[in-house]
């Protein structure tokens, strides 16, 4: 399909701009893969940028081993389809070599310990370039973000001292050990990649539209219940129609109270709703700079 | 099928601006201002806004916390690095490159720039013009940047005098016409109260222009890239050795500037070979032309040996082609840029090695002149050198096209982007 809207257009042709630059700057290169909605999208324009080849980039997913069982599904498929290098690193794993240890409590997340994982992985595979689905609209500390974002041997970020990013100059020169995290669609919205995905014919995890599904409400947010969380004696599990509006580990992944079955439906939602996609995510209600905080250590 | 005609008719343009101007003058707030007198700030963000102020022990809610995202700027209460925001009015997506006011941070100021198609230079109303303001006018012209808006911001700490606006506006105009900025705006401002941000201010009945925001949703901005010289910067080569589409050799890049047609006879650059063009492909999908910005494949007639920075353009509109390239520099480093230094130099996708020749003059921001004594050109210094690249670079002036005519340097060893040339 044609996409009408200038500005839609104009962020498509920035992406795959970027994505070949990658393709062209670095090694051994790695999509992150969730198996929500932005990587699914950064698959989609790579599969663009690099048609009729198949695109030169592995996925790989960091498992926290707390997922949506059909996020799984849909990954493994997706990499069948496009006949690509799945790769797949548990948080498990980590905890067991005793890299990192799990955190305890009623709040208790694998979210943070990924970072972890990821990096170990970085590094055990030489990886030199991972592509993200971050976007600068989701959090302020995103919103500092360059496209070509720098990691030290350490493959930590300094926010303070990035490189000048000018035109579409993409300054991908790094020595041994350190490696870059590059972010295609950082200037897409929430809603650019709905109406991106609408327009596009994207498939995406049923999750994402309205489905019956058993939650509880925690400061404010609904999450997903699943059998491994701890609930606080206020708290009451029921069931109820909802839809994912970000996919990620199922313990800090809220859900939106929704009926929306179709991408119409979703768009016209996310057009007017209130709250910031990540405002349902538990991970960034822990500190003001949460996200600057695990961004540093290494985290997506 | 209502809701998709809605969706259809809401196609947007996406105009890009930056924010500049010295510290203290209010351009996270006016950016917070905008973003909530247009309904663009959501609650969840609100709340954090109002709890951060209250911590901070601050009177009022502080819309600047909204943009200053790093630690270090909400404790310092300055913005360090570019912050990039999104908004949209139903005519209009903007993204804004809120950039650092600070002389140390200018590099990040300068990156917010480049890719602007406006320029938003806060004065505050109580100060008047600063060195800052001077040097913010310049490297949004060095930048080619050919919409500045000055808001005279803070009236609200003035009076709202109508004659405090006009000296400083009168100021302004002589600026903009030693740097013969082509289209300048003028508006007072209070971006803590909103006056004159989104809706008109009942307190300045004497301003009859438009407010910001509506300025800026309306104003034309006329992209004329299409009707550039055609080039096409070669990223990456696609051979997907398949079955069936075993013999499939596409040029990936993104147009910089005119437009291509199946058909066109072309230039490849470094090589001079003549071919034509057979295809323009995307996903699939065959096109009979690709105009500027269009990221596509591109397949030739002809086999020919073409590799990453290589240049395809139209054999009726060739480039400069050299190694002796004099360009407007902007430094960014501690470590100053001397005749005789070495650097990587990368123009789009071509890198090369350069060595600098002569550094022909230094500008001085305060009186807009040329100083031509030899001291290094230190960080934030912008100076005209002369450089001489050890292959060719394939190049326009950045005048006529601000994507092939601008390059960066790399410093070797540290790999840091050092400094960024516009080539005259």
């Amino acid at each position: 399909m044609i996409i009408n809207d200038a500005h839609l257009k104009e962020l498509e042709n920035e992406a795959i701009f970027v994505m070949r630059e990658v393709a062209a700057q670095f090694e051994k290169k790695v999509i992150l893969f969730s198996g929500g909605k932005d990587s699914i999208v950064l698959v989609h324009l790579a599969k663009k940028a690099f048609w009729p080849a198949k695109m030169p980039f592995s996925l790989l997913h960091i498992d926290t081993g707390h997922n949506f069982e059909e996020t799984l599904k849909f990954r493994d498929d997706l990499a069948h389809e496009l006949g690509v290098e799945l790769i797949v690193k548990y948080v498990q794993d980590s905890i067991d070599n005793g890299r990192v240890s799990e955190e305890k409590g009623i709040n208790a997340s694998r979210n943070k310990a990924q970072s972890v994982t990821l990096l170990d992985a970085i590094e055990e595979l030489n990886i030199d370039v991972a592509i993200g689905g971050g976007r600068r609209d989701e959090e302020k500390a995103r919103a500092k973000e360059r496209f070509f974002s720098h990691r030290n041997e350490f493959g930590q970020w300094d926010p303070k001292n990035q490189r000048p990013e000018l035109w579409n100059i993409f300054n991908g020169h790094k020595n041994m050990g350190e490696h870059f995290r590059v972010f295609p669609i950082s200037n897409w919205t929430e809603l650019d990649v709905w109406q991106y995905i609408m327009s596009e014919f994207i498939k995406l995890p049923e999750l994402y539209y309205t489905h019956r599904r058993k939650i509880f409400k925690r400061n404010g947010i609904y999450l997903a219940w699943a059998p491994f969380m701890q609930l606080k004696p206020s708290e009451e599990v029921f069931e109820t129609d909802v839809r994912c509006r970000t996919i990620g580990d199922i313990t800090c992944t809220g859900v939106t109270l929704s009926k929306a079955q179709s991408l119409e439906e979703i768009v016209s939602e996310i057009a007017a709703t209130r709250v910031t996609e990540r405002g349902g995510r538990y991970d960034d209600k822990r500190s003001e700079a949460a996200m600057e905080d695990r961004k540093k250590e290494g985290y997506f | 099928m209502a809701m998709k005609n809605k969706l259809e008719s809401e196609s947007k343009s996406l105009l890009r601006f930056t924010t500049a101007g010295s510290v203290d003058d209010g351009k996270s707030t006016l950016i917070g201002r905008l973003l909530y007198d247009s309904k663009s700030i959501f609650e969840d963000q609100m709340d954090h806004i109002i709890e951060s102020s209250k911590r901070l022990g601050k009177e009022d809610v502080d819309l600047s916390l909204l943009t200053d995202g790093l630690r270090a700027e909400r404790e310092q209460g300055i913005t360090i690095d570019v912050a990039y925001r999104y908004f949209a009015t139903p005519r209009r997506k903007f993204i804004i490159a809120d950039t650092p006011g600070h002389i140390q941070y200018t590099r990040n100021m300068v990156t917010g720039a480049s890719t602007a198609d406006l320029a938003v230079i806060l004065i505050d109303a109580r100060k008047g013009l600063l060195e800052q303001t001077l040097r913010h006018s310049y490297i949004a012209t060095l930048l080619d940047i050919r919409h500045i808006v000055f808001c005279i911001n803070k009236m609200d700490m003035v009076d709202y005098s109508e004659s405090v606006f006009n000296e400083i506006k009168r100021e302004l105009e002589g600026v903009a016409n030693k740097l013969k900025i082509e289209y300048t705006y003028y508006i007072p401002i209070s971006a803590k109260f909103g006056d004159n941000v989104v809706d008109s201010s009942a307190k300045m009945g004497w301003y009859k222009g438009e407010t910001f925001l509506r300025l800026i949703e309306t104003i034309e901005i006329k992209k004329d890239e299409n009707s550039h010289q055609a080039r096409f910067p070669v990223q990456t080569i696609i051979r997907p050795l398949s079955t069936e589409y075993h013999d499939y050799r596409g040029y990936a890049g993104r147009v910089a500037g005119g437009i291509l047609k199946t058909g066109d006879e072309v230039t490849i650059l470094p090589s001079f070979i003549n071919s034509r063009i057979k295809s323009i492909d995307l996903m699939g999908k065959h096109r009979s032309l690709a105009s500027s910005g269009d990221s596509i494949s591109i397949t030739l007639e002809d086999q020919i040996d073409i590799s990453r920075g290589d240049m395809i353009v139209k054999t009726s509109e060739i480039p400069e082609v050299g190694q002796e390239i004099t360009l407007m520099a902007c430094w960014f480093n501690e470590r100053p840029l001397k005749p005789g230094g070495r650097y990587i130099v990368r123009n789009n996708t071509n890198e090369s090695g350069c060595q600098i020749k002569s550094v022909n003059y230094r500008m001085n921001i305060n009186t807009f002149e040329k100083d031509t004594d030899d001291l290094p050109v230190k960080m934030n210094d912008i100076a005209n050198i002369s450089i001489r690249t050890s292959k060719p670079l394939f190049f326009d002036n950045y005048r006529k096209n601000n994507i092939t005519g601008s390059l960066v340097f790399i410093e070797e060893g540290t790999n840091e982007t050092v400094g960024a040339g516009m080539i005259e």
